[in-house]
């Protein structure tokens, strides 16, 4: 689950992570109120709240370039605001649609530090799981406000990383390595240890996925602060997270998908034209490989899980058909936890109760498939059978195709 | 032999109570495996009874292990308990511990997965179908099934089979078993990003194994335990290998049902780890149809 900049930053302060004062509205009459709680002594930074990166060098739809602005004054602040609320924001991450900008959120603009060689100074650090170890890992870089897959790219030997060890935890000497790495000395070094500390306490605490900062900065009067932060957390572990369930943003997510979610079923929208419905999501992510394979163009990853029953089974079908772009079905269903005829039953009943008129491709294998071809035949529908995953395929694109 | 079960090894189920743990404890106990036991604690001295077996329920699994003999657990415990069950088989020194349970938090894992470290116990999971070592008798019944998966599609024989996921590995499974080809074991490590065997794990003990004569490793998007097994598959491995990666469609950061199935980096994608199976000498499925004839195609059986 992701959630926005503003949420995070509230999130850090409670950890006692330090940040650039900042208020978020969803109403312009709030701007004003807003502004008035900031010190516009180094002006305002102007942000709008997505989830979805690439905001700064984003467009809105109406044509207004930028998601975050600085501001120099109030009034500037106020103007850029203005344009951005309730607009669409296009970026490299949001696709062709965009994303309305329905939050504001205002902070005190920085007074950026300089670096020797006139560079600013920024920074990079990021708290995630690192797979190849099943250990949390810092990582930091010198390199910061730009795409870490950038430096780790052409320049590796910038990038440091820390593995925590999670029987013991983060240690004070691997948060001095993050420091020293940095280059901070003094003053910097000991909020730098502080930062580092509280925020992995935060990212163990919340069950985090991905913990983001970047950049990181170092302020001409000496202050070390998170400017932007992305956080993103395990979807497993909300069961005992109820604050953070709750700044979880609808706006944010697809309607199929959420709707999906509510059956228990595991749904990602994809572009093409032909639908599948699949039970497990290795099946399911090379059905639509295999779907692609003999020319077809797959427009979603439906998994059904293990334990589908019926009422499942008919809400698949109805989200499935919400999607304008599908012209045919495929079914492809290898039953070990499931039951052939539970799912037969289920699409029988889908394609009565929603007046199916598109190809309709079924292929069912495993526990009780006997019973299950035979209430598929039995139903007097227009489904056609597929031996195995390779013949459905091939038959749904061709019906597709021909229509 | 077989890797890590075989039809004598003396299974417990975690969790047999419980609706999902009872209908597969029902299933294995009609294939014909040893089941002798189970844990729900608090329902210690009563009796799971189906089909005329009677399997003890005991509150521990170090108990169970104790009365029983069992040496091996399913765990089907729901995810907010699922770490700790897998904790208890550590300290009860079971030789194996399946974790079939989806949804445990990745933290609990990263901890029970360091807790791992210099224990005897192996854990397979978590997210998992379990493993399958198939019987002899009709329908491969009297062999080792241990988790979710359906018995009856497999055959008895040499092919050793490693996969992420449990719909695949059946898909596999079935497609050798319809061309005359049987198993060894079937091996499902698991959709999570923190798991308790990897597939190199499993390939090293297929090597390893005298029936085994030939592998098939399914392997999809996200994380590089693929790309690990290929490379030492090319060094290491005496048996023929064919491979197959689920996700080229999948697009670039969303989450494709599997907790790990998530392309992050270029390295993570479909393309990239097909390119290294082929380098290995690995003999490619161009589709999953297509995975026992991939195999098929290198060996002859």
């Amino acid at each position: 689950m992701n959630i926005h900049e503003y949420q995070a930053k509230t999130l850090f302060e409670k950890f006692g992570v330090a940040v650039p004062k900042g208020a978020a509205v969803q109403t312009a009459k709030e701007f004003e109120g807003a502004l008035a709680q900031l010190d516009g002594t180094h002006g305002y930074m102007v942000k709008s709240q997505i989830h979805a990166g690439g905001r700064g060098k984003g467009t809105f739809t109406n044509g207004f370039k930028g998601g975050v602005k600085f501001s120099a004054t109030k009034e500037k602040a106020l103007e850029n605001a203005q344009a951005m609320l309730g607009n669409t924001l296009v970026t490299a991450q949001t696709g062709e649609a965009g994303r309305k900008v329905q939050t504001i959120y205002f902070t005190e603009a920085a007074n950026l530090g300089k670096r020797a060689d006139g560079r600013d100074d920024e920074y990079y650090l990021a708290i995630l799981l690192d797979r190849a170890t099943s250990c949390p890992v810092i990582v930091a870089s010198t390199e910061g406000g730009m795409e870490i897959e950038h430096v780790a790219h052409h320049t590796p030997e910038k990038i440091f990383k820390v593995q925590v060890d999670p029987a013991v935890g983060l240690q004070a000497f691997q948060a001095r390595q993050i420091a020293f790495s940095l280059g901070f000395t003094g003053e910097i070094f000991k909020q730098c240890v502080t930062l580092v500390t509280k925020l992995y306490q935060f990212y163990w605490d919340k069950d985090c996925a991905m913990v983001e900062v970047n950049p990181l900065l170092v302020t001409q009067e000496g202050k070390l602060l998170a400017l932007d932060a992305k956080v993103s957390f395990d979807d497993n572990a909300l069961f005992r997270h109820p604050d953070v369930v709750a700044l979880r943003d609808l706006n944010e997510e697809d309607a199929k998908e959420i709707e999906a979610s509510k059956f228990g079923l595991s749904y990602i929208a994809l572009d093409g034209n032909i639908a599948c419905l699949v039970n497990g999501a290795g099946l399911a992510m090379s059905t639509m490989d295999i779907i692609q394979h003999f020319g077809g163009s797959p427009a979603n990853f439906l998994d059904v899980g293990g334990g589908a029953t019926k009422d499942q089974v008919t809400a698949a079908f109805k989200i499935i058909l919400g999607d304008a772009n599908v012209k045919g079905i495929m079914v492809n269903i290898f039953g070990g936890i499931m039951d052939c005829n539970v799912i037969a039953l289920g699409i029988v009943e889908a394609v009565k109760e929603t007046g199916l008129k598109l190809p309709l491709v079924v292929r069912l294998e495993g526990n009780n498939v006997e019973a299950g071809k035979a209430t598929l035949a039995a139903s007097g529908l227009t489904i056609v059978s597929g031996d195995s995953m390779a013949d459905a395929a091939q038959k749904i694109v061709k019906l597709v195709n021909n229509n | 032999m077989s890797i890590l079960v075989h039809e004598k090894t003396r299974l417990m189920v975690q969790g047999i109570t419980g609706d999902f743990g009872a209908r597969h404890a029902r299933l294995s106990l009609d294939y014909g495996t040893q089941l002798v036991a189970g844990v729900t604690p608090g329902k210690g001295g009563q009796v799971f009874e189906h089909n005329g077996f009677k399997v003890p329920i005991f509150n521990t699994v170090a108990e169970a292990a104790k009365q029983t003999g069992a040496t091996v657990s399913a765990i089907f415990v729901p995810p907010p308990f699922a770490a700790d069950a897998i904790l208890e088989c550590f300290d009860a020194d079971l030789d194996l511990a399946v974790a079939i349970t989806e949804g445990i938090p990745v933290r609990d894992m990263v901890r029970a997965k360091r807790a791992m470290a210099g224990r005897r116990t192996r854990l397979i999971g978590p997210n998992c179908p379990g493993l399958v070592t198939p019987g002899r008798g009709d329908k491969s019944s009297g062999g080792c099934r241990i988790g979710i998966a359906p018995g009856y599609i497999h055959k008895r024989g040499n092919v050793g089979v490693v996969s992420r996921s449990g719909t695949l590995t059946y898909e596999a499974v079935w497609q050798l078993t319809c061309r005359g080809k049987g198993q060894s074991t079937c091996v499902g490590i698991g959709g999570d990003p923190v798991n308790g065997t990897s597939h190199l794990d499993v390939i090293k003990l297929f090597n390893d194994d005298p029936e085994t004569d030939a592998i098939i490793m399914i392997g999809e998007i996200g994380g590089n335990a693929e790309v690990e097994a290929a490379r030492w598959i090319k060094e290491h491995c005496k048996k023929p290998v064919a491979g197959f990666i689920a996700g080229a469609t999948a697009p670039a950061g969303r989450r494709m049902g599997h907790a790990g199935a998530v392309i992050g980096g270029a390295e993570d994608t479909a393309a990239a780890k097909i390119k290294i199976f082929e380098e290995c000498g690995i003999s490619v499925a161009a589709t999953p149809s297509d995975m026992a004839d991939a195999l098929l195609r290198i060996w002859k059986g």
